[in-house]
């Protein structure tokens, strides 16, 4: 008799959560739908349309106020590396592009073990009490302004990079030519470890919720063929959710490739390519802030412009690249299947 | 025949909750013992506590002995034990990033073996051992997600044959697949006695009564009668599982 009632009035509250299966005389009376749905369609269609038509924009308008510099230079403002806003006036966007690349590379060669350190710490093997505490405090990394770090940047890292670290670093391995000349602490090498920090909160926050992903299951069939706790993370975990990882991987790439003002703080802001990671350099997000306001002639601000719109090309590039290499990957897993 | 594993007074905790208390129990040697009992009896437990996989969950806890040909398993290292106790689970969980080969032949690496010829020929082996041979040896390279249930389950078997276990444990290992999957692993069950030792955790009781010589029924975490599998299913000398084998429960 108990029982019986009891899986009634289930039911019932069943049929209350399933708004579509309703019968007749369960749950709340239904008012046809003549409105709410529709304008709910409606407003999730304009609101999802929206960002795509808002990226379309900014592309126009970068383009349109570019115009003048893409005219003036075409394709030589892609190969020329001079930046001279005094007559003749020439513009040239390759050293810039070369301290993104080289400042992203040294944040993901540095940012990514240490990341996936941490998600592997957190997913596997930390104790229960300590896991909730770390993830909000790694989290929290991710909200510290980046004005902050930049600040941090010069008057923490900065010293310690040109007394402590660059010189060992030097010591060590002054035979190649990244590491020679004389270290000051603001330089490439400096902007490159400030962006690994600024993006180990992403890298590892995403990596983490990859690894939760991945079933008990697998972990078992690994401890079960006498697997270690580091070959059961390896053979199963990493390997299952080699995808999420890398995702993870090209958010923090995409954030170390637009990061301004840590970098611009960090980083010597000097117009020169140069082998040395202990040399002075800039980055296109640190140039088009050092040179905004002081921009003068209407075509220098142009060529600014044009260099945003390179900024934004490459991150859809490093995107679009991540995508295939990512598809690949995953087919290659799958074998001929 | 002789006992190869042989639990002592073995009890198993999750949290504060007991799930199994003081099972003794005697698992013979090339033969497939069959554990059976109604959800929650503590079966499944029971079985992973064989090769120390109950510990694995957190919180979970063992007390007693489990012996391994007179070996107490809990003073050898957990990655010891399991490379000698394989084991196939309820769900077949085989690596969907690695092609059938690297399945079958996981173990092995893990064990440090890169030899390609020894590689190739275990694999074989397992694949032919499992009864999967024939289906799969064009596809080698496939992935391990592609196969069917059933064929997975079996891969999954071969996995845990590659490294040459003594034991066998196998938790429901048809609880998802259909008959014809069902018997054809219940025809390999058959087929490996003849090299290892094989214990099953069953739902099923004619899976029980089809496979196995030796059957365990247990209820509510104890071991409640124990005997070659005909008597216990003809002639049950307990109450509780006269009332299960014939449907009165569970």
């Amino acid at each position: 008799m108990d029982k019986r009632y009891i899986a009634e009035d289930r039911f019932a509250i069943e049929r209350r959560m399933h708004p579509f299966r309703r019968s007749p005389g369960v749950g709340r009376p239904v008012s046809p739908d003549t409105l709410g749905d529709p304008l709910f369609q409606w407003f999730s269609t304009a609101v999802a349309l929206g960002v795509v038509g808002l990226l379309v924009l900014i592309t126009v308008i970068l383009s349109l106020a570019a115009q003048d510099s893409i005219r003036t230079f075409g394709l030589g403002f892609l190969t020329g590396n001079v930046w001279n806003p005094v007559p003749p006036l020439v513009f040239g966007a390759v050293p810039f592009v070369y301290g993104t690349l080289v400042t992203s590379a040294l944040a993901l060669l540095f940012g990514v073990p240490i990341s996936l350190g941490i998600a592997i710490f957190l997913s596997e093997l930390s104790p229960p009490w300590l896991r909730i505490p770390l993830t909000y405090v790694v989290e929290l990394l991710a909200a510290v302004p980046s004005v902050v770090y930049g600040l941090w940047g010069i008057f923490v890292l900065g010293p310690v990079m040109r007394v402590s670290v660059e010189p060992v670093v030097q010591d060590i391995f002054g035979f190649l030519p990244i590491f020679q000349g004389n270290p000051i602490g603001t330089d490439k090498f400096t902007a490159g470890v400030i962006l690994a920090i600024m993006i180990i909160p992403t890298i590892s926050a995403v990596s983490r919720e990859a690894l939760l992903a991945v079933p008990d299951n697998q972990r078992e069939a690994a401890l079960s063929l006498g697997a270690t706790r580091w070959e059961t993370t390896r053979v199963a975990v990493l390997r299952y959710a080699r995808a999420g990882i890398f995702g993870a991987i090209i958010l923090g790439l995409g954030r170390a490739v637009g990061e301004t003002m840590a970098v611009t703080m960090t980083i010597g802001n000097r117009n020169a390519i140069s082998v040395s990671l202990f040399d002075q350099g800039q980055t296109i997000a640190s140039w088009i802030a050092n040179n905004f306001l002081n921009a003068t002639d209407p075509l220098e601000l142009s060529a600014l412009i044009e260099l945003g719109l390179v900024l934004m090309l490459m991150s859809l590039v490093i995107n679009v690249f991540a995508r295939l290499m990512l598809g690949r990957v995953l087919r290659r897993g799958e074998g001929a299947a | 025949m002789a006992a190869k594993i042989r639990t002592e007074k073995v009890s198993a905790w999750y949290g504060p909750k007991k799930a199994i208390e003081d099972i003794t129990l005697d698992f013979e040697e090339q033969a497939v013992s069959a554990i059976i009992g109604p959800s929650g009896c503590g079966k499944s437990t029971l079985i992973r506590c064989l090769n120390r996989m109950h510990e694995t969950i957190p919180k979970a806890r063992v007390e007693g002995k489990v012996l391994l040909s007179g070996e107490d398993i809990y003073g050898l290292p957990a990655v010891t034990v399991r490379r000698r106790i394989g084991m196939v689970f309820q769900k077949a969980n085989p690596f969907p990033t690695m092609s059938i080969y690297e399945n079958v032949a996981a173990g092995l690496r893990l064990n440090g073996e890169r030899n390609r010829d020894r590689l190739d020929t275990a694999v074989l082996e397992s694949l032919k051992q499992a009864a999967l041979w024939d289906e799969v040896k064009d596809s080698l390279e496939k992935s391990g997600a592609s196969l069917s249930g059933g064929q997975q389950q079996r891969l999954c078997i071969a996995r845990a044959l590659a490294v040459r276990p003594e034991v066998l444990l196998m938790d429901e290992p048809c609880a998802a697949l259909d008959p014809i999957a069902t018997a054809k692993i219940e025809d390999l069950i058959f087929d490996l006695k003849k090299d290892y030792t094989v214990v099953i955790v069953t739902h099923n009781m004619q899976q029980a009564a089809r496979v196995a010589e030796t059957t365990a029924f247990m209820y509510l975490g104890h071991l409640i009668e124990v005997g070659p599998t005909r008597e216990l299913f003809e002639r049950p000398k307990e109450t509780l599982t006269e009332s299960y084998i014939t449907g009165r429960f569970g």
